[in-house]
């Protein structure tokens, strides 16, 4: 156990720095066009451009600069941020807290929600609930987050007028405010989940096991809740674990369209205006998200599986 | 057991149907059965012939589209059909209960035993937890299950399939039904863990009263377990009665087409083979009228068994509850009959074919744990072949019989080359071949040396039509390229196999397993080879199915002259298709010589134990009972001296914990590896006693 748990961490820092490297390569050499003329751009002249690279420290061996910025990053020195003109991290953290903030809820709202009607679904496959589930399910996952941002806008804001139509919570947090955005990431993510909860549970519902539950002459709720229940979440667990990579990115076209100050706005600001140490503080940032979730799945799946514990 | 007692169970005139699209289908018809207090019923027919759906009925557990058409299932004075969720709850668990097939499927991979064997009581009784738990250890103990304590806090996955099958019975006797059903409970175990596990059931009823009802398609099972048995067909019993009367004398046409499949111990490939059912088990909705039997009856009679569908009836002469579904019954002589087949010639053993000399093959295993990288032993060797030596001539037979785990499909997979040997040499046509890979090897290499798979359902790739995939063989081999010959090799091919020709545009899927499997014959046999290995190849057919296919093997061998190497955990199909054999346990070869040799004193301890295994549905036959006890132990770490020695019942002493045994010769090419000497080991007693042809009253 411990030694897995190692084995996952040292697997998640090799990913990290894999993924450095290839950033570094992308943003920081000459691979993808010159760094000077992607910041001070296209009019600046020869001489600038020398003279900004100097500064920098550009002009060092490539692997000087990576062991550098490597250990920068490592540090928390994340750079500075031409767009905003300051450092990174000051800029990054309370984004990242706000897209937290947003992500939380939406899950809060998503997990128990999706988990219940899938299973319902999935515990009688092809009966009334089922199909009304299931339908429901295809029909707000086939409605992309922008139309269903209008779509709820419409309703909600100009027509009910029950909500406010942005989200840029200037005056300080406001709870009303996040409701439209986690709305929208809620009704487009719920039909996914429950639809593998349901086709995990469907099946667990087929398995002998259950047979034999249901022969031992088990009240049904014990049937489902005992034996069905923590086989059928193997699979939903997993897909879970990768919306929690989704949401990262899926939020930017939401929080865009609400006017949210969140990590998704934040970082087509940074690739609109060139600003490298901001994109690569947010793609590290995506980074660590994606492994260490995975990790957490990896470890989850453990307790889940004891197969997978004591073999 | 007196008549007067009220049945247990009473089925009545019950017609069981599943609704489709297209329509209904009638699964069972016409099924009566009654089952009295201790009593233990068997039913016994081949696959799609409806019984597990009865034992279904009679836990009214039939899925969305199964219903019972008409009829009743009366259990002790209920009738189970009109019953509701709550009711039938009552029953469940508690006053019938079920015994699967495969018992690491029906048990739960992520609860403890101790969680799945307690929620029995827990849910039909009003007791505490502990009280729950003392009775579940018990209850593990009464199956005779070592160390239940650490049982019960086992996942299903930490057993072996004998344990779990045990574990499952514990939790079928919990709250003491007064009705157990047993579907095939040992189908998916080893020979000599299901004779455990049939002695256990066989003791069940005495210790507990238990009735029982045995599903199983067995008939030597059935005569060791049973007290009557009903045989299906298509659907319906087609005879009743209790062990004695059915067995001695079988009435229906169909019963006795079953008898003539298996290869009891008085049947001969040469002088008395196997007789196989012609035909085909009819769909159900394409039965025919009258008797369902009839296409497939040597006594079929025109203008009376095809007319209208008719009822059981008693057998004029045999005991009263002894019936029969056949109106000919009384104009059909069995024992006028040839029990078997005609005569075939026996085969003359040519030059050597194959010689094994030495073999050996290790797998490393590396061991990732903290423990193993401290202790240095990271890397470890799985023993899987440990010194085979035996040869294979021309014409001959030889099979290598032994249990899952014995190394037997690992030397297949290094004789065809999917795995090289760590040691020793394999000879084929006097060239090792043991290290050469089968991608290295010649077209003419391969083509000589080909194999047909246990499993014929995965083999064929189900998107290619049956006469694509043989003629790609064919081309592969270059053996013909013209694509016309190439044709008529396929055509002569499905002759041999006798398949009708228009298969060749046929898919996999249009198929039944056995004529999968003479498909899987075809292909191995596609490039005329010398040597075949036939893994299991009827261990996954019906009986009359398998038969069929035995007998084609046969056939083709006879016509070819080639070695077929058999593998198999089937003591009497090897007894009698093969005419050498070599025992195989834990990757050592433990015995080796011809049929007769093998099976008659002096034996190998284990040899002793498979033997006795066997099931023989043969009353007069009388057979020494031998239960090995304990697991096979772990081809990682295998036990010191005599790979054996864990679980023989005839252990001398120290010597065989601690020293390897020395192969002993018997005679010319009787070779057994044991510590006992031979005079000791000639002085057993025959396992197996067949008595005399004059003594016998058997119908055949």
């Amino acid at each position: 156990m411990i030694l897995l748990l190692l084995k996952r961490i040292g697997f998640m820092i090799f990913t990290m720095i894999v993924v450095s490297i290839i950033l570094f390569l992308l943003l920081e050499t000459g691979l993808t066009g010159d760094p000077a003329t992607r910041v001070l751009g296209n009019f600046a002249s020869d001489e600038q451009k020398e003279i900004w690279r100097d500064q920098q420290g550009y002009n060092q061996p490539v692997i000087v600069r990576y062991a550098k910025w490597l250990g920068n990053f490592a540090t928390g020195n994340l750079g500075t941020s031409i767009r905003y003109k300051g450092p990174v991290k000051d800029v990054l953290l309370p984004r990242l807290w706000n897209t937290a903030i947003l992500g939380f809820w939406t899950f809060a709202i998503m997990i128990p929600l999706s988990l219940t009607l899938g299973i319902l679904s999935g515990m009688k496959e092809g009966s009334l609930l089922d199909r009304t589930i299931s339908v429901f399910g295809i029909l707000t996952t086939s409605v992309p987050e922008f139309a269903s941002a209008v779509f709820f806008s419409a309703l909600f804001v100009f027509g009910l007028k029950w909500l406010p139509g942005t989200s840029s919570m200037s005056d300080g947090f406001e709870f009303k405010q996040l409701l439209l955005p986690a709305m929208v990431l809620v009704v487009y993510d719920f039909g996914y989940v429950a639809r593998m909860t349901r086709a995990s549970m469907a099946e667990v519902m087929t398995s002998q096991y259950v047979r034999s539950a249901v022969l031992k002459g088990l009240p049904y709720r014990q049937v489902i809740i005992r034996h069905a229940l923590r086989n059928a979440l193997i699979a939903p667990f997993t897909v879970i674990m990768l919306q929690i990579n989704w949401l990262l990115s899926g939020v930017i076209v939401v929080e865009f369209f609400f006017a949210y100050k969140g990590f998704g706005a934040l970082l087509l600001e940074a690739s609109l205006n060139n600003d490298i140490a901001l994109l690569e503080a947010c793609a590290m940032v995506a980074v660590v998200v994606a492994v260490s979730s995975q990790t957490i799945a990896d470890i989850g799946y453990t307790f889940l599986n004891p197969r997978i514990r004591f073999s | 057991m007196t008549d007067n007692q009220d049945p247990v169970l009473l089925c009545k005139d019950l017609c069981i149907s599943y609704y489709t699209r297209a329509g209904e289908i009638p699964a069972v018809v016409d099924f009566s059965l009654t089952v009295k207090p201790g009593e233990t019923i068997g039913i016994v027919g081949e696959s799609g012939c409806g019984k597990s759906t009865v034992a279904m009925a009679i836990m009214q557990y039939m899925g969305a589209n199964g219903g019972i058409k008409s009829g009743s299932i009366t259990f002790k004075g209920r009738d189970l059909t009109t019953l509701n969720e709550d009711e039938l709850r009552s029953i469940r668990g508690s006053e019938i209960s079920m015994i699967y097939q495969e018992p690491f499927a029906s048990l739960n991979p992520s609860l403890k035993i101790s969680t799945q064997l307690m929620e029995v009581p827990l849910a039909h009784e009003n007791i505490s937890k502990e009280e729950a738990r003392k009775r579940s250890v018990q209850m593990l103990t009464d199956v005779n299950l070592p160390d239940p304590e650490r049982v019960m806090e086992s996942y299903p996955h930490q057993l072996s399939g004998g344990q779990q099958q045990r574990a499952v019975i514990a939790m079928g006797l919990l709250s003491n039904p007064s009705l157990l059903l047993l579907d095939e409970p040992t189908t998916a175990l080893d020979v000599t863990v299901e004779a455990g596990i049939v002695k256990l059931i066989a003791d069940i009823s005495k210790k507990f009263g238990t009735s029982q009802i045995y599903i199983s398609h067995n008939l030597g099972l059935i005569l060791e377990t049973c007290d009557r048995v009903f045989v299906m067909y298509s659907g319906e019993v087609v005879e009743e009665g209790t062990i004695n009367s059915l067995f001695t004398w079988p009435k229906h046409p169909y019963t006795h087409g079953l008898f003539s499949c298996i290869p009891l111990p008085t049947t001969d490939k040469n002088a008395a083979p196997l007789k196989p059912i012609q035909g085909q088990l009819p769909l159900p909705f394409e039965r025919p009228s009258g008797c369902y039997f009839g296409p497939r009856c040597d006594h079929f009679e025109q203008g009376l068994c095809d007319k209208d569908h008719f009822r059981m009836e008693n057998v004029e002469g045999s005991a009263p509850d002894h019936r029969v579904r056949c109106l000919r019954y009384k104009d059909i002589d069995h024992t006028k009959e040839a029990s078997g087949d005609t005569a075939k010639e026996s085969l003359e053993i040519g030059k050597r074919v194959l010689n094994v000399d030495g073999m050996k093959k290790y797998y490393e295993v590396k061991d990732a744990s903290l423990m193993a990288l401290i202790a240095g032993k990271s890397v470890r060797h799985v023993k899987a072949n440990e010194e085979l030596n035996f040869t294979a001539h021309e014409s001959e037979t030889v099979a290598i019989v032994g249990e899952s785990g014995c190394g037997k499909s690992t030397f297949a997979k290094v004789l065809m080359g999917l795995e090289t040997g760590t040691e020793g040499e394999i000879r084929h046509k006097g060239k090792d071949i043991s290290d050469i890979e089968v991608r290295d090897r010649s077209t003419k290499q391969i083509r000589s040396l080909q194999m047909v798979f246990q499993n014929p359902f995965d083999t064929l790739n189900p998107s290619h039509t049956i006469g694509g995939q043989i003629s790609r063989v064919i081309r592969q081999f270059g053996i013909e390229t013209d694509k016309k010959k190439v044709f008529d090799r396929v055509m002569t091919l499905l002759d041999t196999i006798k398949l009708p020709r228009d298969f060749y545009f046929r898919k996999p899927r249009q198929l039944s397993g056995g004529q999968k499997q003479r498909i899987g014959i075809a292909r191995a046999f596609a490039g005329n080879p010398n040597l075949v290995i036939c893994d299991e190849p009827v261990s996954a057919l019906d009986v009359s199915v398998a038969a069929a296919v035995t007998e084609l093997l046969m056939d083709i061998q006879r016509e070819h002259k080639t070695t077929l190497l058999f593998i198999s955990h089937d003591m009497s199909v090897v007894r009698y298709l093969s005419d050498r054999i070599v025992v195989m346990y834990l990757g050592h070869l433990l015995e080796r010589g011809t049929t007769e040799q093998i099976f008659a004193p002096p034996y190998h301890p284990y040899t002793e134990a498979l033997l006795s295994a066997v099931p023989i549905a043969d009353p007069e036959i009388t057979k020494r009972r031998i239960v090995l006890e304990g697991n096979l132990p772990s081809a990682i770490n295998p036990p010191k001296g005599c790979p054996f020695c864990t679980r023989c019942h005839r252990k001398i002493g120290d010597i065989c914990d601690n020293e390897p045994p020395q192969d002993q010769v018997v005679s010319d090419r009787h070779v057994i590896k044991c510590h006992i000497p031979i005079e000791e080991l000639s002085k057993i007693k025959p396992v197996i006693i067949v008595p005399d042809e004059s003594e016998r009253i058997h119908a055949k």
